[in-house]
């Protein structure tokens, strides 16, 4: 069983690490802390659940690709909605109004999200049902979990690919690590800060896209991980990749034990694990200071 | 000038004390407990400020030390029956606020900015899950019923709880609102309260000149919180119920839009907007399905337009109209 409960830790840890990806990229390079994060992730949710309704007669692979590639074309569209329309202004403003300017976009998302798909919850379990299960060790497993971890791993991949090996990845670095030097030689930052806001988007979307075949969409699907992804960043550190992929690690494996054994224990025991790396290094695992 | 200035806000205070203290007569019944819903919040709304507008961090958490003042009201009505007085639960609410935000203000003051925020949010989520998940101990999210309780030994025989609120326990509410106002006006004009802000202005600075800041934001937080826990205490009767609800974070994020709606940068602001946001959402509530949206779309408009808050408009308004050789 305890093959099992180790999988189940790294599946859980496939989510918060797309989910935390997006939150480091929009944190580290724009330096905002998105609170309305997770109402990108439910928006791609309920996208990928409405197309997946639509294609019902449509074979596997096209029914994924589109309820997927949809799920992260309107949550990156959204976040350059976003973006261009109020996140931009925020840059010069203290803390408390960036914060609250993602916490008003936050509720604004949630009742829109209400207004267009209806207040009830959507189910798509069609592409989970479809790819059936697998013998592992004497267990049966669901293939679609496996499949969910290799999108994560891949997308870490392609994100590790396009920040240390790309143009745009290193300009984004250099805005990173200071804003003015990098204005100073010219980098355009506009359009990258809007790519990256966009970037950080399209991975909220796909970590909900991914999650609607498991868990219907639901309002508020959001909260519980964009939770999560803080206490991923908060013990990885801000704005680390690495960091993002050691604490999904970290909590996702946390998760699925504690779940398995003690239940109850399960949130209380996540937030003890982050206090006590804070206490011990306040910046987080990979942190810089 | 400066002398003049404190005596008009003297005369502001007394005269909003008059308005209030009035008010049973001007209003309907039911206005009058979302006033008393309004001014619990509001003493809330002010020890939020005091580490907003005076230390400097922003704290996006505040309803766990809420929910402590609110919990330990119903724990002590659940398993000390024979205890429970009004003023048995605001000492315990206080009690347990204080140690709460202790606890956590230890763990949250060795950090400033974003960090800071995520922390506060995440520690008050903890609390959450614990309230939730505790079944047995804190009747889950079915929360705990909170009935009439005795006041100095006069029991409020016979009296329904609608009649309870119009009456005796808003002069309470009140009372303790214009009590804690008098406080943390005291506080933040004290040596610890300028000492504050100076570590919000340029901490190293202040670090040379001999403040202790990790232990004066410490000291700050636990009075923040505590002033949240009395708040709590004080909510939990006019509502009637509590729910961890009250410990989630986006309960936590309406106190900081309450905050910056009147205006953190006047004292009074928090007040103002804790009473204009009790309003505000029971009119979006009621008249729309979508009244997140109307709340949202306000506070957006409000960052955007107008970052001074209510008060904040009105003084650059004055400002305005005044003539410029004064």
């Amino acid at each position: 069983m305890g093959l099992i409960y180790a999988l189940n830790g790294v599946y859980f840890a496939a989510f918060l690490f797309l989910t935390s990806l997006g939150l480091n990229i929009i944190l580290g390079v724009m330096g905002i802390l998105n609170l309305a994060h997770g109402s990108l992730y439910a928006i791609g949710g309920f996208v990928a659940a409405f197309l997946v309704g639509l294609m019902a007669q449509s074979s596997l692979p096209v029914m994924v690709l589109v309820s997927v590639l949809g799920a992260v074309a309107v949550a990156g569209v959204a976040g350059f909605v976003l973006e261009t329309t109020l996140i931009k202004h925020m840059y010069r403003r203290a803390l408390e109004y960036q914060l609250l300017i993602t916490f008003g976009i936050l509720l604004l998302i949630e009742d829109l999200i209400k207004l267009v798909f209806g207040g009830e919850s959507r189910y798509a379990s069609a592409p989970y049902d479809a790819m059936g299960s697998l013998d592992i060790m004497g267990h049966t497993y669901s293939v679609y979990f496996l499949f969910v971890m290799a999108v994560a791993g891949a997308a870490g991949l392609f994100i590790w690919w396009l920040m240390v090996r790309t143009r745009l990845g290193i300009m984004l670095r250099a805005i990173e690590m200071d804003r003015e030097m990098a204005q100073a030689m010219g980098i355009p930052m506009r359009s990258l800060t809007i790519a990256a806001f966009m970037l950080g988007s399209a991975f909220a979307g796909l970590a909900g896209a991914l999650v609607v075949p498991t868990t219907p969409a639901v309002m508020g699907m959001g909260m519980d991980p964009l939770i999560m992804a803080f206490i991923v960043v908060v013990i990885g550190g801000l704005g680390s990749m690495k960091g993002a992929f050691l604490g999904s690690l970290i909590v996702g494996l946390t998760r699925s034990f504690t779940i398995a054994y003690f239940a109850e224990l399960e949130m209380p025991l996540l937030f003890l694990i982050a206090v006590v790396i804070l206490v011990i290094r306040p910046e987080g695992l990979f942190g810089q200071k | 000038m400066k002398k003049y200035i404190l005596n008009a806000r003297a005369v502001c205070y007394a005269v909003a004390l008059i308005v209030l203290l009035a008010l049973p007569r001007l209003v309907t019944p039911y206005h009058l407990t979302l006033m008393e819903s309004g001014l619990s919040l509001a003493i809330m709304a002010l020890g939020l400020n005091l580490l907003l507008r005076y230390t400097g961090v922003l704290s996006f958490g505040h309803g766990a030390y809420f929910a402590a003042g609110a919990y330990a009201v119903g724990l002590l009505y659940m398993y000390l029956p024979d205890h429970f007085s009004f003023e048995n639960a605001m000492l315990a609410s206080l009690l347990v606020s204080a140690i709460i935000s202790a606890l956590f203000g230890l763990v949250c003051v060795r950090h400033t900015r974003v960090f800071f925020s995520i922390l506060t949010l995440a520690l008050s989520m903890l609390l959450f899950a614990v309230l939730e998940k505790a079944y047995h101990f804190t009747g889950g999210s079915d929360g705990i019923r909170i009935p009439i309780p005795t006041f100095f030994g006069y029991e409020f025989e016979g009296m329904r709880r609608f009649q309870f609120l119009c009456g005796p326990y808003y002069y309470i509410v009140v009372g303790i609102f214009a009590i804690s106002s008098l406080v943390m006006l005291a506080i933040v004009n004290s040596p610890f309260g300028k000492a504050l802000q100076s570590t919000r202005d340029n901490e190293t600075r202040a670090e040379m000149i001999g403040v202790r800041v990790k232990r004066f934001r410490l000291y700050a937080f636990i009075i923040s919180g505590t002033f949240s826990g009395l708040s709590g205490g004080v909510w939990s009767f006019v509502n009637g119920h509590i729910t961890p609800e009250i410990c989630n974070w986006v309960f936590s994020g309406e106190v900081v839009y309450m905050v910056l709606l009147g205006g953190f940068m006047i004292f009074e602001g928090p007040i103002v907007g804790a009473v204009a946001f009790t309003y505000l959402r029971l009119y979006a509530v009621a008249m729309t399905e979508y009244w997140m949206l109307i709340i949202g779309a306000t506070l957006i408009f409000l960052v955007l337009a107008l970052p001074g808050g209510i008060t904040g408009g009105i003084f650059s308004l004055i400002n305005r109209l005044k003539p410029k050789s004064a």
